[in-house]
């Protein structure tokens, strides 16, 4: 039960913003990302902006696609490196 | 023997989803309305009744109007309540002719917004080359009629030698839709409390006679006409393929939907198929009169976004089969209840 | 619309599931957990252009879904409290509780309103003093940090009028009793790419630690589950369980700190009873103390109806991945979207509701 849509900041007013997905407008509250600045783009989830979009991992996934063989991964197991060995 | 209907509301009443043009109003009309009034000229169930009389082949038609809000981006419950009777007519390839216009008002409507509305049905009917030539009015209680409720009747002349009707389509046949979709249920929702988004979005509510026209005069091969109102596209396709018996396969990428109706239904979690039009057609027309008649039809200024989305085949009769934008594909179903806008 | 489309590319998805294709030689049994991937994966029929070898299994991802029925009954018996109008997300309306649902309280004349936000509940509260506003807090971590950022306010605003009945629950619990239970035989899972943007990628580490799963915190547009599946089978076939944050555009690894802290200030964990896994611990998110006004568990007296099971319903079985929906017997027909047995068939995201409407 995620649906969270990216939209783009249009314009901030305190703790709410104005964000635009595809040219539909809708104000949503950016008190859980307090930080977003405007033209950054956020994931909105039933009225507020619940996450700010990393553009340039967006943009490092989109390569991803390409480089089938290269991909690198993020791992958050401790105590293993990157290669899956045990440290 | 009366089939047993499918759906028996949980509470034994009658729920908002069966007025919604999707399965549940297509149950509650196959296993209610037409087992009572049971007929031949009702059970083609096309848009409107086609009538043989005096030497000529009338299109009769009639639908009630209950918009809610009555002003919207675009138009107006009376705007509405012309064009689509008109429309109904034009889709059994009729020129519309007549209309009646029902009104059942609230006690307290306001006469300025009366004028409006009745102000805007005498311009659509002006588009249309129609006249509304007779009608009625009631008043009701205050909670009544939700302000005001129209029902528009209508009545036209089909020219010789067109016979268009749901349950001509064959394999081969290609799917034509006239434009962009989701427009007029977007812009409805926008004007609506609760939902609260902006959009420049307007209904794109609009007399389709002369378009039709455009068509017939360019080819005699249309198979079928429809205009996906309620249910949309999806409920329009599926309508034809049951009636013709036959598969409609169409290709997601060919569909056109403007930039904030995509947008809109990212955020409302909606498909645009799933959304009321109330000013474009689809029409199953033979492959070889295909071209021609797109080509007429962009020659109008509302068939100028003409697109062929995809084409009938022999199988799997009476579903509709689309080919997703990710290569796959899948049974793109009727809407079940309303589209109700979800978080997840 | 930008971070969309180009994640639905048919090109780009032909080069991933070749790889998909060329690695997975023996059978892999993948769970998603959330109803968001349920349905994107059906619409857009993702297991049709995977490799037979990959299953794709549901499991309790539909926080709709995995409401028992006694938290449904109260739900809906909210509407019947004199002067109350209940705000809801779209998704609960036509759920059937034990005897009714709140589409066919509406019907009887209950105010029941949909709408998109908690705060357009508040609004609603603000907008009318004399109505008892009361709203359904249903969904995970995605959605729960919005009430409670909505609680806040209601509080701060002094408004008497608005409450919430939460019925939220928590994920990374309910995936450990899940596999406790020993029934469905996993290699991996995808995980819910929204709820991890809120809870970092740390709490579901005991997965691939403890569990030896396969994980992927996934997008949920095609290309992002495409790309996971493929992580996955390389976990699997190669380099060892993890987990690794796919949707990186969507998910930093320690979340989002500002929501977490609103969470604390306004829930606190509780038992909850999850539909097909029974009371979990600690999985519930309920109302603090101190926020007893709003709670609309406490303020309202409420006499549901005894809790009644659907008689053959297999939701549970199904929310536990034991059961693929074609496979209850009640599935298409007795049981379909327009007249459901349980909520699987009739929420936005069940799975057998998916199953339904985009067929096979």
């Amino acid at each position: 039960m995620c649906v969270a849509i990216p939209a783009r900041i249009k314009s901030l007013d305190g703790l709410m913003a104005e964000v635009e997905v595809g040219g539909i407008s809708r104000k949503v509250s950016v008190q859980l990302t307090p930080e977003v600045r405007k033209g950054e783009y956020v994931l909105i989830h039933a009225g507020f902006a619940i996450h700010v979009i990393d553009e340039q991992e967006a943009e490092e996934t989109m390569k991803l696609f390409e480089e089938i063989g290269g991909l690198e991964e993020y791992s958050s197991v401790p105590g293993v490196d990157q290669s899956g060995e045990k440290i | 023997m009366s089939p047993e209907m499918k759906t028996e509301p949980s509470s034994g009443r009658i729920l908002l989803a069966h007025g919604s043009g999707g399965e549940l109003s297509h149950e509650l009309i196959a296993s209610l309305f037409v087992q009572a009034f049971d007929n031949a000229v009702l059970h083609p169930l096309d848009d409107s009744a086609v009538i043989s009389a005096a030497g000529a082949r009338w299109a009769f038609t009639t639908d009630s109007y209950v918009v809610t809000p009555i002003f919207f981006p675009g138009g107006d419950i009376g705007r509405l309540a012309v064009c689509g009777t008109v429309n109904d007519l034009s889709m059994s390839g009729a020129q519309p002719l007549y209309l009646s216009s029902g009104f059942i008002i609230e006690e307290g409507f306001p006469l300025s917004d009366l004028k409006r509305i009745v102000t805007s049905m005498q311009e659509a009917a002006s588009e249309a080359e129609v006249k509304i030539a007779t009608g009625d009015t009631k008043v009701v209680n205050r909670g009544g009629a939700d302000g005001i409720f129209i029902n528009t009747a209508g009545i036209g002349l089909i020219p010789p030698g067109i016979v268009i009707s749901g349950s001509n389509a064959r394999p081969g046949d290609q799917v034509i839709l006239s434009g962009p979709i989701g427009d007029h249920g977007i812009a409805v929702l926008s004007a609506r409390e609760g939902l609260q988004f902006t959009t420049a979005l307007e209904s794109d509510c609009a007399p389709l006679n002369g378009l039709v026209a455009k068509m017939t005069a360019a080819s005699p091969e249309i198979r079928c006409l429809r205009d996906p109102t309620r249910g949309g596209l999806a409920s329009t396709l599926n309508e034809l393929a049951r009636q013709s018996g036959v598969g409609i396969w169409v290709e997601e990428s060919r569909i056109p939907v403007k930039e904030e109706v995509r947008g809109a239904c990212e955020l409302l979690g909606f498909e645009p198929w799933n959304l009321a039009n109330e000013g474009k057609l689809v029409a199953i027309v033979s492959a070889e009169a295909a071209e021609a008649i797109l080509h007429a039809m962009r020659t109008h200024p509302l068939g100028h976004d003409a697109v062929r989305i995809g084409e009938v085949r022999k199988e799997p009769p009476g579903k509709v089969l689309l080919r997703t934008t990710i290569g796959s594909t899948r049974i793109l179903d009727m809407m079940v209840g309303e589209p109700l806008p979800r978080i997840c | 619309m930008k971070f969309i489309d180009e994640y639905r590319n048919a090109e780009k998805a032909r080069p991933i599931i070749e790889e998909i294709q060329r690695l997975a030689d023996e059978p892999i049994r993948l769970m998603e957990v959330c109803g968001t991937h349920t349905v994107s994966i059906a619409r857009y029929g993702l297991r049709k252009i995977l490799p037979r070898t990959i299953e794709l299994i549901s499991g309790p991802g539909c926080p709709v879904c995995v409401t028992s029925n006694g938290d449904l009954d109260k739900a809906i018996a909210l509407a019947g409290i004199p002067g109350a109008a209940i705000a809801t997300f779209g998704d609960m309306v036509r759920v059937p509780g034990s005897e009714s649902t709140l589409a066919s309280e509406r019907a009887k004349g209950g105010d029941v309103r949909v709408v998109y936000s908690p705060l357009d509940g508040l609004k609603l509260a603000a907008d009318a003093p004399q109505t008892k506003v009361i709203f359904l807090g249903v969904g995970f971590e995605t959605t729960a940090p919005t009430i409670a950022a909505t609680a806040l306010e209601a509080k701060t605003r002094g408004l008497k009028n608005f409450f919430i009945f939460s019925v939220h629950k928590t994920v990374p619990r309910a995936l450990k009793a899940l596999m406790d239970l020993g029934e469905v035989k996993l290699n991996g899972f995808l995980l819910p790419g929204h709820v991890s943007a809120i809870i970092g990628s740390q709490p579901y580490e005991f997965l691939a630690r403890d569990y030896g799963l396969a994980c992927a915190i996934s997008g949920f547009e095609p290309l992002d589950i495409l790309q996971s599946v493929l992580l996955l089978v390389r976990q699997i076939k190669t380099r060892g369980p993890r987990v690794e944050i796919q949707y990186r555009r969507g998910v930093n690894p320690e979340g989002n700190p500002r929501a977490l802290q609103v969470m604390a200030q306004v829930f606190t964990p509780s038992d909850a009873e999850w539909r097909g896994l029974g009371m979990i611990p600690g999985t519930g998110l309920a109302l603090r103390p101190e926020l007893a006004g709003l709670d609309a568990s406490r303020v309202f007296t409420l006499n549901p109806p005894a809790p009644k099971e659907p008689r053959g319903c297999r939701c549970g079985d199904v929310l536990r991945g034991v059961l693929r929906p074609q496979e209850c017997s009640l599935f298409a027909r007795v049981c379909n979207p327009q007249n459901p047995a349980g909520p699987c068939m009739v929420s936005f995201e069940g799975s057998c509701a998916a199953a339904y409407k985009y067929g096979s």
